[in-house]
């Protein structure tokens, strides 16, 4: 894991290399994050279904294939995908009917959503008409479309991660902040508690916390409540990290120069001092993101996130801990694999990120 | 099927039952897997499945319950017969039998036994069955080998009382009766060689966490067509393997040969290895769980939980419970959650119950017409947005409550919560650690409605009076009850009291036919589904006749036997 050298100033030999190397990464992993976190907030509008559509004649059907030839053999410009029906049995198998093709339509006609409570509308990227069913990555028990669960289910996700960084990372700003400024007293007290803090397995903490907490609550509720269980656990880095620049930059010409002219704590903290960590609290945050993620996901596998019928990525994974979902139905597993880019791009720019600090400074 | 004859043995001087199952091979081991441990082999106090399981195995009674046919047969009692009141049951023993230690088995066991049961002080849970109208039932010993049972009324379930009640060792036991100990005995740790009975295995070994291994008890009292004495297996090992799927994995590897209550899930999986790994599934149709919605009816939340109150004017509303009844579609959950292995249910009584169930009742189909035509009779309406209102305005919203251990009834809940949008309801579902939704379900009364699932622990229609009666202990929807709430409760109060002590078949019938239609009727529970029972076993296994009653695959273990030369297993 990266994470920045508190406060030490690094050896200037460093400045200027290779940056234009660290550019490209850095723009290729803004721009996915982007590109996934845009993803998930149109969610509504890209997925073909609503999270909770239960098509109840198609539970655990396999992804559907998208075709370019038809059962004879014939190409077709526009893709499309053939009705499948389930042998009413016991067993989850399905078979395609080769008379009952169906194109993949654009902005076509489909369930209502908002989006951001803002747009409504009926009207999704791409779907098929019914009694097609396009279910790009399987269904669930339910016959529920995992894709668009997935898109919907990383809202909570990666949003939770967000937040919770954001909430971690202000929350260390401002008492490592006041930490690194007024030293003594108040500097033991709060360093001291970020400690307990980073010391405690956060884990089990979680798990402690949300025992605690009402069972019945509202999902956005429990969603907040998640958000603030991990933001809270996970303050103690960031604080740590802004009262080390704090501390080193306090004494610096400008800093003493300031103060020479009468500048007030509140002042230097605000003009002068905050500013300077902000690199660092980005690195920090690009660190912490995925870190929350990953506690959300384990939070919700284990039934204590979000609950249904809302997704969550962790949610939607807990399902393959049954064992005939384990080994019959892969793509009950596309969940678990959903973070791995996401992180992959997170660590990237973090990297990215703390290379620029350590040479910049 | 096993119609088992009592045959008097002159030679070995001992009253053998003769059985007419297939004979089979001694030798042999069988290895069972069983979620947890027993707590005790005391069957006095055993309640749970695991430690009635094995005790079972351990122990006689005098009439038993045939699991396959779902009647009795005659087993430590030879015959017995019936005074013209009903209420004189008397009871000839088998002679000559003996414990599995070797001492000898008499009326005086019998007595000791029931004064056990009986007795206030030691709580066991079979003395509600023997107290009949709040009277206990008393005991005379005519000789060694005859017991008059005298009941204070008639009692139409009297044979299958004695299923179940183990007749113990009156020279092992009655030390500790006597010291008030009878409770705390015959533990885990307890020597095998200080616990007998008069079953088909005897203790041989607990390994603590482990398991547990019985020997074949040299003593038992069955013996096959061909005249060979019962059990054929020399060994039975309950092991403790405490999930499902970690159960199948050990069964599919041959840990253990055989394997109850699958889940249709798991039975899918299992399904194509049947021929490539040498075992044999079976789906034996629905069993006695049955699966329901309820509304919480308690009359003690005013004030204390005044959400749970305000919500409880919709539910206390037979319409209201209707109009959910037919939004909830029941095919849908037997095709998703039990994969077309179970049951959609009107009532409590299951299909599987051969002898109770009234196929005229039918299960509610869906139909979301019906369901609003009950709502707007009970005064709902609807917003522009299909939002449901009850006649002050107030949306109908409500949480609905599932124990989290069991997969299938997290999936039931889900199902229905999606079936009552399609009204206008919205509803929460909340999934809570089993014991605390119970918890609530029997103590706190803090909940709004709930998916739970009973299992009937036999056929009869008697057992269920514990949840029937409105005084009952476990009237769920409503405890507490002084007197009954409703006109229909007091209905019921009065029907099961009369099935109770009507002895002939048919009129007992139309009675509990009768409690069935109020209850299909009135929904204090909405009755949802019951699974199938699904078990597998080793092929070569013989004998195998799973039953729809605990225990559902090895009731019948002093017959199961090896195909195979004894030892390969």
């Amino acid at each position: 894991m990266i994470v920045a050298r508190d406060g030490i100033e690094p050896p200037p030999a460093f400045s200027g290399l290779r940056s234009t190397n660290f550019g490209s990464r850095l723009t290729w992993a803004l721009w996915f994050l982007l590109a996934i976190h845009a993803l998930v907030v149109l969610a509504a509008f890209i997925a073909p279904y609503s999270y909770q559509t239960q098509e109840r004649l198609h539970s655990y059907a396999p992804p559907t294939s998208v075709h370019f030839f038809d059962c004879a053999g014939k190409f077709h410009l526009r893709p499309f995908v053939y009705v499948t029906k389930n042998a009413e049995s016991s067993r989850m198998e399905y078979t395609q009917d080769c008379t009952q093709p169906a194109r993949i339509e654009f902005f076509t006609q489909g369930d209502e959503y908002s989006i951001l409570g803002m747009f409504h509308s009926t009207r999704h990227l791409f779907g098929v008409a019914a009694p097609a069913n396009l279910f790009l990555m399987g269904t669930d028990g339910f016959g529920r479309d995992q894709f668009s669960r997935l898109l919907y289910g990383g809202q909570v996700s990666l949003f939770a991660g967000f937040v919770a960084a954001a909430f971690s990372a202000v929350t260390g700003l401002l008492l490592g902040g006041i930490a690194g400024m007024y030293g003594g007293l108040i500097d033991d007290v709060a360093m001291r508690m970020a400690e307990i803090f980073i010391t405690v397995p956060w884990f089990y903490l979680l798990i402690a916390v949300r025992a605690f907490l009402p069972l019945q609550i509202s999902p956005v509720a429990a969603f907040l409540l998640v958000v603030a269980v991990i933001g809270m656990v996970g303050w103690g880095r960031p604080a740590r990290l802004v009262r080390g620049v704090v501390l080193s930059a306090r004494e610096r010409n400008f800093v003493l120069a300031a103060r020479g002219f009468g500048a007030s704590n509140a002042y230097l903290l605000r003009r002068h001092l905050m500013p300077l960590t902000f690199r660092v609290l980005l690195t920090q945050m690009a660190v912490l993101i995925p870190q929350f993620i990953l506690a959300e996901v384990i939070l919700s596998f284990l039934g204590l996130g979000i609950g249904e019928p809302f997704p969550s990525w962790g949610n939607m994974l807990a399902q393959a801990q049954q064992y005939h979902v384990l080994v019959s139905y892969w793509w009950m597993l596309l969940p678990g694999l959903a973070p791995v880019p996401v992180f992959l791009a997170y660590h990237s720019l973090a990297e990215t990120l703390q290379e620029r600090v350590t040479s910049n400074i | 099927m096993l119609a088992a004859q009592a045959v008097a043995q002159t030679v070995t001087q001992e009253d053998l039952l003769r059985t007419t199952s297939e004979p089979g091979n001694r030798g042999g081991k069988l290895v069972i897997a069983q979620r947890s441990e027993p707590r005790t082999f005391n069957p006095v106090v055993a309640i749970d499945q695991n430690s009635l399981g094995v005790s079972a195995r351990l122990m006689g009674d005098l009439i038993h319950i045939n699991r396959a046919t779902q009647k009795t047969e005659p087993a430590l009692a030879k015959s017995w017969t019936v005074s013209k009141d009903g209420t004189q049951f008397t009871v000839n023993l088998r002679r000559g039998l003996r414990f599995s230690d070797g001492a000898p088995f008499d009326a005086d066991d019998v007595l000791f036994s029931f004064k056990v049961y009986l007795d206030e002080q030691v709580h066991s849970p079979q003395r509600d069955l023997l107290i009949i109208s709040g009277q206990p039932t008393t005991l005379k010993k005519i000789d060694n080998y005859t017991v008059r049972f005298t009941f204070p009324a008639p009692y139409s379930a009297v044979e299958r009382v004695f299923d179940g009640v183990a007749i113990l060792p009156r020279h092992l036991l009655e030390k500790d009766y006597q010291e008030g100990r009878i409770n705390q005995v015959w533990t885990l740790s307890t020597p095998p060689e200080k616990i007998a009975g008069l079953g088909a295995f005897r203790l041989k070994q607990v390994v603590p966490g482990d398991r547990i291994i019985l020997e074949r008890n040299p003593n038992y009292w069955k013996i096959d067509a061909k005249g060979q004495r019962l059990p054929y297996l020399d060994e039975l090992t309950f092991v403790v393997v405490p999930t499902q799927d970690a159960q199948v994995i050990r069964f599919q590897a041959g840990d253990s040969q055989i394997i109850s209550g699958l889940s249709a899930d798991n039975f899918a999986v299992l399904e194509p290895e049947q021929k490539s790994r040498h075992f044999k599934l079976y789906d034996a149709g629905p069993g006695l769980e049955y699966n329901f919605l309820m509304f919480n009816l308690n009359d003690d939340t005013e004030g204390r939980l005044p959400e749970v109150a305000r919500k409880q004017k919709w539910f206390r509303d037979a319409r209201f419970r209707q109009a959910v009844s037919a939004a909830i579609d029941r095919a849908g959950i037997v095709r998703l959650v039990y994969r077309n292995r179970g049951a959609a249910i009107a009532t409590h009584v299951s299909p599987g119950n051969k002898a109770w169930f009234d196929s005229s009742i039918q299960p509610q189909v869906r139909s979301l017409p019906k369901a609003r035509e009950m709502l707007k009779a009970a005064g709902f309406s609807w917003k522009a947005d299909n939002t449901l209102l009850d006649s002050s305005g107030q949306p109908v919203e409500f949480t609905i409550l599932v124990g989290s251990s069991n997969t299938q009834r997290s999936q039931i809940a889900t199902l229905v919560q999606e079936d009552l949008k399609a009204i206008g309801i919205v509803a929460h579902v909340v999934p809570m650690e089993t014991r605390s939704a119970n918890d609530r379900v029997l103590n706190s009364h803090d909940y709004e409605a709930i998916v739970m699932g009973l299992v009937s622990g036999d056929a009869d229609p008697t057992p269920d009076m514990n949840i029937l009666m409105s005084n009952a202990q476990t009237h769920l929807w409503h405890l507490g009850e002084k007197i009954p709430a409703t006109p229909w409760e007091a209905e019921l109060d009065r029907l099961m009291q009369k099935q109770m002590v009507t002895l002939n078949y048919q009129e007992r019938k139309k009675i509990y036919s009768r409690v069935q239609e109020v209850l299909a009727q009135q929904l204090p529970m909405v009755y949802l589904a019951s699974p199938n029972i699904l078990v597998g076993a080793r092929e070569d296994l013989g004998n195998f006749r799973p039953a729809i009653i605990e225990q559902y695959t090895f009731w019948n273990a002093d017959e199961l036997f090896w195909h195979t030369p004894a030892g390969k297993h």
